[in-house]
């Protein structure tokens, strides 16, 4: 009884090809966590996600003994919250009296997060969906995207976490490197030449089985992205 | 320019006066009752510390805690709730996120809402060159108070032991917590928008629990002397800014 409780008390709604989906289940796979996978039709939105979200009707969702938390980085941060005695993603915070060095590496990933938020996505989208000199511009914007986040990572082998264990802005990441492929086919341009460091980490990252088994291979979503210029017209 | 900080910490806050981003944070650093130097960026004129301290995106707020720089208001606020938590650096303690992993994530979530959509078209309204487009981002920000009026309302924090959640005064329950401080940065520039526009976006008529919500929220102490109140200097400091 209690073993069956326990399967049916993370849900996440989600859909095969989304980073931010992504994101949750190599967390939720880091941390151990044992969750039920539910694949929605974007096209024909289950009664439940938009029940659970009613404000942005996305995935992800994720349903915690019945309810929902929405937003990927929101979800990341309660799966720490929520579950204290798995691995961190954020640096773990000094319990006792704020300890200002532990909120430090704590706000440096929450900002890296948020910039990945901000920028990769909506670039990445105008890189596939634009032609001529605004996609050109969208390509000049996506390599200064991927330097800017090369120099943040250095020469470490991971964004956070030490001890090869992927850390918040790692997850936060990571799903893209699943599109860098098709970046580099509708932009032309490559990511090996222009940020090699990044390319490392991506190939690093990729032999972790959290991410093997979540992420999909970069054709499929290069397939998915021409999918996707056919359904708005895009040559 | 309030000079000096508890304990040998040094907190510097670089930001603009008028900035809903740079104006949250200082709430939250009056409820923590930490001092700090403020600093008034002139963003024609960027300072090379406040160039060097946010290089990625060279806005402002920054808060520079002991040499160094933490950027982006949200970030900023869950910095300052870890760092000055209970007593420390002399802080008040005061807390305007709740201990329940459940309850910071509906808070997470309503504050990222209102930065997407009330800030968003804020920003449009104020730097959109065509009235047909501020008009249709002023929409889209009544929309968005219309959601939260029904929403967020109904997902009050009830940490007080007194009341209940549906009574609640603040989105923080008893206290303002983190929606109440992001949402409410924004109040200010709401009379200076109906007065550019003619569109009234804080409207007792169309969201009363918010209207009533608003005015608890700038009579509060921690927020008093910090939202720019005085709408026509905010317009002309607009009209400059612009041109």
């Amino acid at each position: 009884m209690a073993a069956a409780k326990k399967e049916k008390e993370l849900l996440l709604l989600d859909f095969w090809v989304s980073p931010f989906g992504q994101r949750c289940r190599i967390a939720m796979a880091e941390k151990g966590l044992e969750f039920e996978y539910r694949e929605e039709d974007l096209g024909n939105k289950s009664d439940l996600l938009l029940r659970s979200n009613p404000v942005h009707r996305k995935i992800p969702v994720l349903l915690h003994a019945g309810r929902p938390v929405c937003e990927s980085l929101v979800i990341l941060q309660y799966l720490d919250d929520a579950f204290p005695d798995t691995p961190h993603l954020l640096p773990p915070a000094n319990s006792s009296s704020g300890d200002a060095d532990a909120a430090y590496a704590r706000a440096t990933a929450r900002f890296w997060a948020d910039y990945v938020d901000k920028k990769l996505y909506d670039c990445g989208s105008r890189l596939w969906r634009l032609k001529g000199e605004p996609q050109a511009a969208a390509r000049r914007e996506m390599v200064e995207i991927l330097r800017t986040l090369e120099a943040e990572l250095g020469y470490r082998e991971f964004f956070g976490g030490g001890g090869g264990r992927l850390g918040f802005v790692d997850v936060a990441l990571v799903p893209f490197t699943a599109w860098f492929y098709s970046y580099e086919r509708c932009g032309g341009f490559s990511v090996e030449e222009v940020a090699p460091r990044l390319a490392a980490w991506a190939r690093r990252c990729g032999r972790i089985d959290s991410v093997a088994k979540h992420l999909p291979s970069p054709e499929k979503v290069y397939d998915f992205v021409g999918v996707l210029k056919k359904k708005y017209g895009v040559e | 320019m309030v000079v000096g900080a508890e304990g040998g910490d040094e907190l510097k806050l670089l930001g603009v006066w008028d900035s809903p981003y740079v104006n949250r944070v200082q709430v939250v650093l009056n409820l923590k009752g930490v001092s700090y130097e403020y600093v008034e960026e002139d963003l024609m004129d960027k300072s090379d510390l406040l160039l060097g301290s946010n290089p990625v995106h060279k806005k402002v707020p920054v808060l520079i805690h002991n040499g160094k720089p933490i950027a982006e208001s949200r970030v900023i606020l869950e910095y300052l709730e870890e760092a000055f938590a209970a007593g420390a650096g002399g802080s008040t303690g005061a807390s305007v996120l709740p201990d329940d992993p459940y309850k910071r994530a509906v808070a997470r979530f309503w504050a990222a809402y209102v930065d997407d959509k009330v800030g968003s078209p804020w920003y449009t309204i104020l730097f959109a060159r065509e009235r047909e487009e501020k008009v249709e981002a002023a929409a889209r920000a009544i929309s968005a108070l219309e959601t939260i009026e029904a929403g967020a309302f109904r997902d009050r924090s009830s940490e007080g032991k007194t009341t209940n959640a549906a009574s609640a005064p603040f989105f923080g329950g008893d206290s303002i917590g983190f929606v109440d401080v992001v949402l409410g940065s924004y109040l200010g520039w709401f009379r200076v928008i109906e007065k550019m526009i003619g569109v009234r976006i804080m409207d007792a008529a169309r969201t009363p629990r918010l209207a009533a919500w608003a005015e608890r929220f700038e009579a509060a102490d921690a927020v008093r002397g910090v939202l720019p109140v005085d709408v026509d200097k905010l317009i002309d400091f607009l009209q400059a800014f612009l041109h």
